[in-house]
């Protein structure tokens, strides 16, 4: 239980998936420059990278029990690929509401990096299954609160300060990123027990 | 007089729109999280830089070959396990002969399939152009990604450990930069790049509209 917990806070925090392990910078930086959307886009984040993470654990230690670890890049991809299109029929059909929300989102999501390292690092670590799936539900959480936190800046930014022409828009961010950064590695040795 | 034709023909124009006017990470802001994580060093930039025009020309390739048969609706699917095919291939490479690369690269390699200028590229030229300028554009596309990549790693390496390519470049009483070979110096470099770049080509973006 210790571990889980640890497991959620250093993702949360000096782990982050955006913030120090930068990965699903594409759309943080696209979808950024409103609040409203980067929400949209975080939850449709931590719903498929959940979901993914579940998935392909059982499927990744089917892979190691016939040998064939190899591949397993391969069959992830497609794993994540048939959830977010799955998804976005089921949630069509059922919930014409939340696919409203979601819709244009849910189709950026294949390529979003953070979705396919979650997986890779699951791996990487030998979570067991309670591990993997508290790990890749904090770590869409994670990426959610870095997207936020950048859309919340960025739209001060354009409101209320006059930058270099060369600076607008998406180097700014860059910029916020990393003062963002460096404020998320201060949580490096956080501990509970 | 043969170099000044070279200028108008199709496959320079393709090459120089990837490398300067087009450049992927520069100009479009693509493919930047593998370009952030494995600069901090030139060795892994350069690897990573190389893995990735492989894998854009080789998938060119692929797709350009077979644009006229896939169906309209999997062509992303297709895209996906033509590009994973590849990918799978650099990482078997880095492992059986650059070990050390391949243990500091770790999981970035795996993620070149998400790296959103080999999809982009697929999408946007191999799909509708013949294979000749599909090899081209996706070695244009790489190198400009290369390009930034090296940059980077360069400063980032001689302000945080003091060498280039593992040789020492400045004084051994260098002071290290710590935080350039963590992730803040990687968006702090890559941001300045960009404002340089994009003052060099005068290349703006609009000001964002906001609600």
């Amino acid at each position: 239980m210790e571990n889980i917990i640890e497991i959620i806070v250093s993702s949360l925090t000096d782990q982050n998936i955006a913030l120090i392990y930068i990965l699903g910078m594409c759309p943080l930086i696209a979808i950024s420059t409103s609040v409203k959307n980067a929400k949209g886009m975080g939850y449709a984040v931590i719903f498929v990278v959940t979901l993914t993470g579940i998935i392909n654990w059982p499927i990744y230690m089917l892979l190691k029990s016939t040998n064939s670890t190899q591949i397993s890049l391969l069959v992830f991809i497609i794993t994540i690929a048939a959830t977010v299109q799955f998804l976005e029929m089921f949630l069509a059909k059922f919930s014409p509401k939340l696919y409203n929300a979601f819709g244009i989102y849910l189709p950026l999501i294949t390529v979003n990096c953070a979705v396919l390292a979650v997986s890779l690092f699951f791996v990487n670590r030998d979570y067991t299954f309670v591990e993997t799936a508290a790990y890749s539900f904090s770590a869409g959480v994670g990426w959610m609160i870095a997207i936020v936190l950048l859309a919340g800046i960025r739209q001060k930014i354009n409101k209320f300060s006059n930058l270099p022409r060369g600076l607008t828009g998406k180097a700014i961010a860059f910029i916020v990123l990393g003062i963002l950064s460096l404020a998320f590695i201060g949580f490096t040795g956080l501990s509970f027990f | 007089m043969k170099l000044i034709r070279v200028k108008y023909t199709k496959w320079f124009n393709i090459l120089r729109d990837g490398i300067s006017r087009n450049n992927p990470i520069v100009v479009a802001v693509l493919g930047i999280c593998s370009a952030l994580a494995v600069s901090n060093k030139v060795e892994n930039a350069i690897a990573m830089g190389l893995g990735v025009t492989f894998v854009i020309m080789a998938s060119s390739l692929t797709i350009s070959l077979i644009r006229n048969i896939i169906p309209q609706k999997v062509r992303m699917v297709t895209y996906m396990v033509v590009i994973s095919t590849f990918t799978i291939s650099v990482q078997a490479f880095l492992q059986a002969y650059f070990m050390q690369i391949a243990d500091a690269l770790g999981a970035y390699v795996g993620l070149i399939i998400t790296n959103c200028i080999v999809m982009g590229r697929q999408e946007a030229f191999a799909a509708k152009n013949p294979v000749k300028y599909s090899i081209i554009d996706g070695f244009a596309s790489g190198m400009g990604y290369t390009f930034v990549l090296v940059t980077v790693a360069a400063i980032r390496e001689v302000l945080a450990f003091g060498t280039l390519l593992n040789m020492q470049v400045m004084a051994p009483t260098w002071e290290r930069w710590v935080v350039m070979a963590m992730a803040p110096g990687g968006f702090f470099v890559l941001a300045l790049l960009i404002w340089v770049v994009r003052e060099l080509i005068h290349y703006y973006e609009k000001p964002e509209q906001t609600l």
